[in-house]
């Protein structure tokens, strides 16, 4: 099946759902594809029981009652530029979707970090981030013991979920310093309804303590996880626990951008006013041009979108968001990663979950091509996703090209783009 | 009510709420065991969001299907690589 669109915007988070809902406004050829089953990416994923967000509610109903045509469960895997504009190789649950467009919007999001410790590998080890989204897929907590260890501004919102969820925090620790946080803190004068909100968010789990300058060194059990030891760099101390939670902050999901060429900057895309990278007619918007939150990628999914039709950002969003960047930048330097955190792996600690690759088989002085060429690091199912960041962190390696597919694909979808016809590209990468 | 619909894990019955992933599905009600790696080692979600892939099992027959991303249907067939 192919089809033909004005615009293409990949990914149904906030960001993509602005951009297209925008885009909708100056033309009736706007698909909106995401790899989810529903729209809201992560942090306006609809749960099974909790309320949904007014927000997201409004803007969802928007979408709805535009003419965006929208793709649920369906993950781009490939993407090149032809004569015409573009091709995106999608899967669907069971097809090929070939979809061609004249301009994109990449509104891909984010995923977390994940930083390799002795004991993460055992099931119940789950992210920050990452087990809202399982309780929001229905996952039950109640009465199972949790702690939650990593870094950011997410370990709130979470912990109070968790602890309405029924769920028994033993301990939620932040690895950046009390002066960082306090920093922090004193910097959101401006915005006195995000203090108000955090001190809300504080108080739904005031019997669990909340550490700063502490981070999780090991975990333990048999078959899961039955324990974690936590440190302030001083002392330690552990908690039985059933779940544990950790993350480190969240990284930009870049691959479709360096698919297309875009330009990166800082593992972020670059893009100008307009929200266009570097690459005519690709437009990119949200966590993926830096982390920056959800108001953030509001804005910019409706630049991103109003761009790709021929329009243009208005006075109004033009300073909403260079406020909410310069939000976005005092984010970055409070919570930065300590330096004890990339001691945490020992030689027998593996690395790269996919194909079982211990730190002790990599040498620092490689690249990361030359791990995938002699260990398979990085080789596996989430194509370095998970370790990359880590081992950028820990050897400052940095992430290499990509190739497609960018996410394992049946062979049926491949074959779906090779060239029958004449002026047709045949698809690369395929061996 | 919710409404509930019923799923087999490894010829086992479980029966969750309408809109529950099956990885949802299998840490509420089964084992965390989801994935065998190549070393042997028993695995289970860790991201919850589609980038891990540590969550991959077999639904309807068809392997490598990530539960984390997969909402449980009735009659879904789901068999973990490390059956309890």
């Amino acid at each position: 099946m192919t089809e033909r669109f004005d615009v293409i915007v990949v990914g149904g988070g906030p960001a993509g759902i602005a951009a297209a809902t925008a885009a909708a406004q100056r033309s009736e050829r706007v698909a909106l594809v995401d790899e989810g089953a529903a729209p809201g990416g992560q942090i306006w994923r609809e749960g099974i029981h909790a309320k949904p967000i007014r927000a997201a509610k409004i803007r969802k109903a928007r979408l709805a009652a535009s003419s965006v045509q929208h793709m649920w469960s369906t993950s781009v895997v490939d993407a090149k530029r032809d004569r015409d504009g573009f091709i995106l190789l999608a899967e669907g649950e069971r097809e090929p979707i070939v979809l061609r467009a004249r301009s994109v919007v990449i509104a891909t999001g984010a995923r977390e970090r994940f930083l390799p410790f002795p004991g993460w590998t055992l099931p119940n080890v789950v992210g920050v981030g990452g087990v809202q989204a399982l309780l929001k897929a229905g996952m039950s907590v109640r009465g199972k013991r949790v702690v939650i260890a990593g870094s950011g501004p997410l370990l709130l919102p979470v912990a109070a979920s968790l602890s309405k969820a029924g769920a028994r925090l033993g301990i939620v620790a932040e690895q950046a310093p009390f002066a960082s946080l306090a920093r922090y803190a004193a910097s959101l004068w401006r915005s006195p309804g995000l203090l108000a909100q955090a001190a809300q968010l504080r108080a739904s789990f005031l019997g669990t303590r909340y550490a700063t300058g502490t981070w999780a060194t090991g975990a333990e059990g048999d078959a899961r996880v039955e324990r974690v030891t936590v440190t302030d760099g001083a002392r330690s101390r552990s908690y039985d626990c059933d779940l544990l939670c950790v993350a480190f902050g969240l990284t930009p999901n870049i691959e479709l951008a360096r698919l297309l060429g875009c330009e990166i900057q800082r593992g972020s895309v670059a893009v100008d006013d307009a929200q266009q990278t570097s690459v005519p007619d690709v437009f990119c918007a949200g966590e993926p041009t830096g982390i920056g939150g959800v108001d953030l990628a509001l804005v910019e999914g409706e630049i991103a979108g109003a761009s790709s039709v021929g329009g243009k950002a208005t006075a109004e969003q033009q300073g909403r968001r260079s406020r909410l960047r310069s939000y976005a930048a005092r984010l970055d330097a409070s919570f930065a990663l300590r330096a004890e955190l990339r001691s945490l792996a020992t030689s027998e600690t593996l690395v790269c979950r996919c194909e079982d690759v211990r730190l002790g088989a990599l040498q620092p002085t490689w690249t990361s091509r030359q791990a995938k060429l002699y260990t398979r690091a990085g080789m596996g199912a989430c194509q370095g996703r998970i370790c990359g960041a880590a081992l950028e962190f820990v050897f400052g390696w940095s992430s290499d090209s990509v190739r497609p597919p960018i996410l394992p694909a049946r062979v049926s979808s491949l074959i779906a783009t090779a060239p029958p016809s004449s002026g047709e590209h045949s698809p690369s990468g395929v061996s | 009510m919710a409404q509930t619909i019923a799923i087999t894990v490894n010829g086992r019955a479980m029966t969750v709420e309408q809109g529950t992933t099956v990885a949802a599905a299998i840490l509420t009600h089964g084992a965390p065991s989801f994935r065998e790696s190549p070393s042997g080692e028993v695995r289970a979600p860790l991201c919850g969001m589609g980038i891990c892939f540590e969550c991959r099992v077999t639904i309807d027959g068809v392997a490598h299907r990530r539960s984390c991303m997969t909402i449980a249907r009735a009659g879904m067939s789901v068999v973990t690589a490390t059956p309890e």
